[in-house]
């Protein structure tokens, strides 16, 4: 079973573990990052246009990213579990500034300057399930209705803020990565049931305080071509490319939607659609395949993890990992609404290098820091 | 203190747990089968769907505009070629700072500091790669001085762009016409797709009437853009096939001498080899400057040319219609002839003026003291008024009108030129159709008597009077004037020419009538007697010719007509028709000169230089 690979190697045999266990990493998490991003590499370099600087500005960006990976690592799940209510009032402190003083980017206010510019919702997407594991750390499983509520409350805070910035795609990933969280924390399937009803019998309410660019993404995904030039051009151009691709692709360099910018956020939110044009349907789906096998580890880390803390961060970690490679290819193909979601590993940019890096240290850092129980 | 009660039971929270990662792994195989299934739908079953999008993303057509067709007169000489101009042009994506660059060009004296607000505009509608004409047609002065200062305007460059250019300016802009913009008026009735990338056509007169055969066919590229509409790559292309090349019959030395001659008059002159129908001469004045279409003119420029009372732009050759005068003389008088209503030796006596049976209306000759005793031929050499009233009272207006008509007169000619006139040769039932009031409605005998000397409704155009005596010439043989003897093919080089058009000849019952009226031609040219004698004199070659003197006013009974005192705009028009050699009619013409005065002193020098020109030049 591909979940039991690695476990030998993890608790060190041979001295590559050795090194490995002592730089408290995981071989087999690692090769998948590592697989991915070299994959990613070859991908981005084809949807900049070839361009060194770009490339050479994501190098130092994973660069840092595996710097903070490697020191997440060597932290201890117990070190983190306690910190974690601190961060996590940090990052709703830094959510209110945003709100309050935010400098605008891109038409929304998700940047805060302090030095260097950062995404405060970014700290969030660790910080709301490692809050929530701990809350349930030491209390009994299945929890009860009024810790389900209390939970609901520490979701809805960072998520009503994120959402009001606005920022729709990372409110829905925070919501939905607090809701991993309680779902694998084992609740009942009439709460599972019961909540999916709520969010059916809400939507109409959402929609009633969706902003208009908001609405026109869902409408547009219905029918891009009421727009083709306007809402419906990403959705429409998206889907050229990914189609055109066909089995095997345009040829690396060659796809004509990515290399003749037809396509918008190609080297960002749509890059998802290069791979799809120049490698065409085996390529996409080899792609998707990696992401599952990076993902498989995560639950297997979290499966065998050793108390309550760890399972739950872990499991939600590689869960919400899943949900952005899901949003992102389902919203690149046309399944569901543009939402400003990048292909994780793989689009260019900042921030959200950093905080996937840094969740796939605490994986290794749960993985890591297992005490030798008695069994 | 409940929650003390319950004890964490860790071996079953894992199992719990294991669960639901379970139910997860589910949750996420699911997901991403759903994201293939979409990718299978997307690039396996829509495929043919989707690569057809993406080409018609990525490739643009591009038209190849074809090159204009050239045109020579019948010599050889060219007359409209196509010619590189110099155009200042501007990229703004290579321009640091456009507004900046504008500004030194202005100081430079390249632009003018005028256009600088409509530039500015003009640029910021254009995408940045484009290259946006600053100025057209540069002088080499221009030119010059820009490629002095090239390193101080990045993003600025001087492009040669084919501009149509008549070498002659001038001469003959009314027989070649001119090319202009492509307005709403010519998008109607042109094929949008044979007109991609071009941006002028051709107006009036002969760039008109060979539109087809002289634009040729246009041809396309196709070209690999990027979403911003930049060309990346030509990928394919379709070259265009230039437009044919017009030999025409106009012979621009006889032109060029007959338009020196209609010098500073309001006029025109037509010449045509009889035998063919080929026209030689094809001259308006006052003209106007071709090129400066094919250019642009400005609106102001545009505004003196039609405010011009002398009417520059009027093609007075095809579309000025005027009274003939006695140059229909010679066609009457084979009409009472044929119609034996006339014998040549019968004498009348001219007293000056003719008056109807029973009437008191004096019709007057020109000639005050008349002419005496006059016979047909005296009549036609002196071109006697009062002979030709008795003709035109005997033979009727039905019969008139019938023999004028033959002569190709009141009909378009269907010469190969757009925006011909068709004059008019009056009937009965014209002037029934014509007038509103019953009154009118009725053709009067004093209407037939003035139409005897060429005058009343009749009118006529310069191009259907030469028309009208090469058929004299000919003897009755009438072939369609035409402006082009052959089309060249440019890349091959081959040429088609144009057989000459016959159209119906003007049949006579007893041939030797024609010798009748041409004899009494060449003595109005050679005779002692000749109205036009003066003009014959010191000739290398035998000549026929008819004067004409039309009035546009008509004077009162007792009124003197004297030129010096009567307003220009009221003056006769002066005419003139003639042929030579009268053994072997190499050339006819027409004369009309607006307001001249008489057909003989005026018209009549005006062909002889023409008739020099062309045959002072042949080896007889």
């Amino acid at each position: 079973m591909i979940l039991a690979y690695g476990t030998e190697a993890s608790v060190g045999h041979g001295w590559g573990g050795r090194i490995l266990q002592r730089l408290h990493l995981d071989g087999v998490l690692l090769a998948g990052i590592f697989a991915t991003l070299l994959v990613g590499a070859v991908v981005l370099y084809s949807a900049v246009g070839q361009t060194k600087s770009v490339m050479y500005g994501q190098g130092v960006r994973v660069l840092i990213a595996m710097v903070v990976m490697v020191a997440m690592a060597q932290i201890s799940p117990t070190v983190i579990r306690r910190i974690a209510p601190w961060v996590y009032g940090i990052g709703i402190v830094m959510l209110a500034m945003v709100l309050m003083a935010g400098e605008v980017g891109k038409g929304a206010q998700r940047w805060l300057d302090i030095g260097v510019r950062f995404q405060p919702s970014e700290i969030m997407k660790l910080a709301v399930p490692a809050v929530l594991a701990w809350f349930l750390h030491e209390r009994p499983l299945p929890p009860s209705l009024w810790l389900i509520l209390a939970m609901l409350v520490m979701i809805m805070a960072p998520v009503a803020m994120i959402s009001l910035q606005p920022d729709l795609g990372t409110a829905i990933l925070i919501g939905l990565t607090g809701a991993t969280v309680i779902f694998l924390a084992g609740i009942g399937a009439r709460y599972i049931f019961s909540a999916l009803a709520i969010v059916m019998a809400s939507m109409p309410v959402l929609w009633y305080f969706m902003r208009d660019y908001q609405k026109q993404r869902v409408l547009t995904l219905i029918n891009p071509d009421s727009d083709p030039l306007g809402a419906g051009y990403h959705i429409i151009q998206s889907k050229i490319a990914i189609g055109s691709g066909g089995i095997f692709g345009k040829g690396w360099l060659n796809g004509s939607q990515g290399q003749l910018e037809f396509l918008p956020e190609r080297s960002t939110d749509f890059i998802f659609a290069v791979a799809g044009e120049e490698f065409g349907l085996l390529g996409a789906v080899a792609i998707l395949l990696l992401y599952l096998a990076v993902v498989a580890r995560g639950f297997y880390i979290a499966a065998t993890a050793q108390d309550t803390f760890s399972r739950l961060l872990a499991g939600s970690i590689s869960l919400t990992f899943f949900f952005y490679v899901f949003v992102n290819s389902a919203m690149v193909t046309g399944l569901v609404p543009v939402v400003g979601v990048p292909l994780p590993l793989v689009s260019s940019g900042g921030t959200s290098m950093v905080t996937l890096l840094a969740g796939f240290g605490i994986l290794m850092s749960i993985q890591t820091h297992r005490k030798l129980l008695p069994r | 203190m409940s929650q003390f009660t319950q004890i964490k039971d860790h071996w079953s929270e894992q199992r719990q747990f294991v669960r639901r990662v379970f139910v997860c792994a589910f949750l996420v195989v699911g997901l991403t089968g759903l994201v293939i299934t979409r990718l299978v739908q997307l690039q396996l079953v829509n495929f043919e769907y989707y690569s057809a999008q993406s080409q018609g993303n990525r490739i643009r057509v591009q038209p190849l505009p074809p090159t204009r067709g050239l045109i020579f007169d019948r010599n050889g000489q060219i007359l409209a070629e196509n010619l590189p101009t110099y155009q200042l042009e501007l990229t703004p994506e290579q321009v640091p700072n456009v507004d900046d660059t504008l500004h030194r060009l202005a100081e430079a004296g390249l632009i003018d500091a005028e256009n600088l607000p409509r530039l500015s505009d003009l640029i910021l509608s254009h995408r940045r790669f484009d290259s946006i004409p600053l100025r057209q047609r540069l002088s080499d002065t221009d030119v010059a001085r820009f490629a002095v200062q090239r390193p101080f305007f990045p993003g600025v460059e001087i492009r040669a762009r084919l501009t149509r250019n008549y070498p002659y300016g001038t001469v003959a802009a009314h027989a070649l016409g001119y090319v202009g913009g492509i307005n709403a008026a010519d998008k109607q009735i042109l094929d949008p797709a044979g007109y991609a990338g071009t941006s002028h056509i051709g107006k009036v007169a002969v760039e008109r009437a060979y539109e087809a055969q002289l634009h040729g066919e246009v041809g396309h590229e196709d070209v690999l853009v990027n979403a911003h509409g930049r060309h990346m790559q030509v990928l394919a292309a379709e070259s265009s096939v230039p437009g044919r090349d017009l030999l025409l019959t106009l012979d621009i030395d006889v032109q060029i001498a007959a338009e020196r001659a209609l010098a500073g008059r309001r006029g025109a002159v037509v010449s045509i080899v009889p035998s063919s129908g080929e026209i030689l001469v094809f001259a308006s004045a006052p003209s106007f400057d071709p090129n400066a279409f094919s250019v642009g003119l400005t609106p102001s420029e545009f505004r003196v040319l039609q405010e011009d009372s002398n009417q520059p732009l009027f093609n007075r050759a095809l579309s000025g219609q005027y009274p003939p005068g006695s140059t229909i003389k010679p066609i009457l008088a084979l009409a009472a002839l044929d119609h034996d209503i006339v014998d040549p030796e019968n004498r009348i006596i001219c007293r000056g003026f003719y008056r109807l049976p029973g009437g008191s209306h004096r019709y007057r000759d020109w000639k005050p003291e008349g002419h005496g005793s006059v016979n047909l031929h005296i009549a036609i050499v002196e071109s006697c008024d009062t002979y030709f009233y008795e003709v035109a009272t005997n033979l009727g207006i039905d019969a008139i009108s019938i023999s004028l008509r033959n002569f190709g007169l009141g009909s378009r000619t269907g010469i190969d030129m757009a925006g011909e006139n068709r004059g008019l040769v009056p009937s009965r039932e014209w002037k029934r159709s014509q007038f509103a009031n019953r009154g009118d409605q009725i053709w009067f005998p004093g209407e037939t008597v003035i139409t005897g000397i060429g005058q009343g409704y009749l009118l006529a155009t310069p191009l259907q009077l030469a028309h009208a005596v090469a058929t004299i010439a000919t003897r009755g043989k009438r072939y369609q004037p035409s402006m082009v003897r052959g089309l060249r093919d440019p890349v091959t080089g081959t040429t088609e020419f144009r057989q000459p058009g016959l159209l119906a000849s003007v049949d006579v019952i007893t041939e030797s009538n024609w010798q009748l009226i041409i004899d009494s031609m060449v003595a109005v040219m050679q005779g002692p007697k000749g109205t036009a004698r003066a003009s014959g004199y010191g000739r290398s070659y035998s000549i026929t010719g008819k004067t004409g003197t039309a009035q546009v006013f008509t004077l009162a009974q007792d009124e003197e007509y004297n030129e010096e005192e009567i307003d220009e705009s009221k003056r006769d028009h002066a005419l003139f028709v003639a042929f030579a050699p009268v053994e072997d009619p190499a050339i006819a013409v027409a004369v009309v000169v607006e307001n001249g005065g008489s057909g003989s002193s005026v018209a009549a020098p005006i062909a002889r230089q023409v008739l020099d020109a062309f045959l002072g030049s042949r080896t007889l």
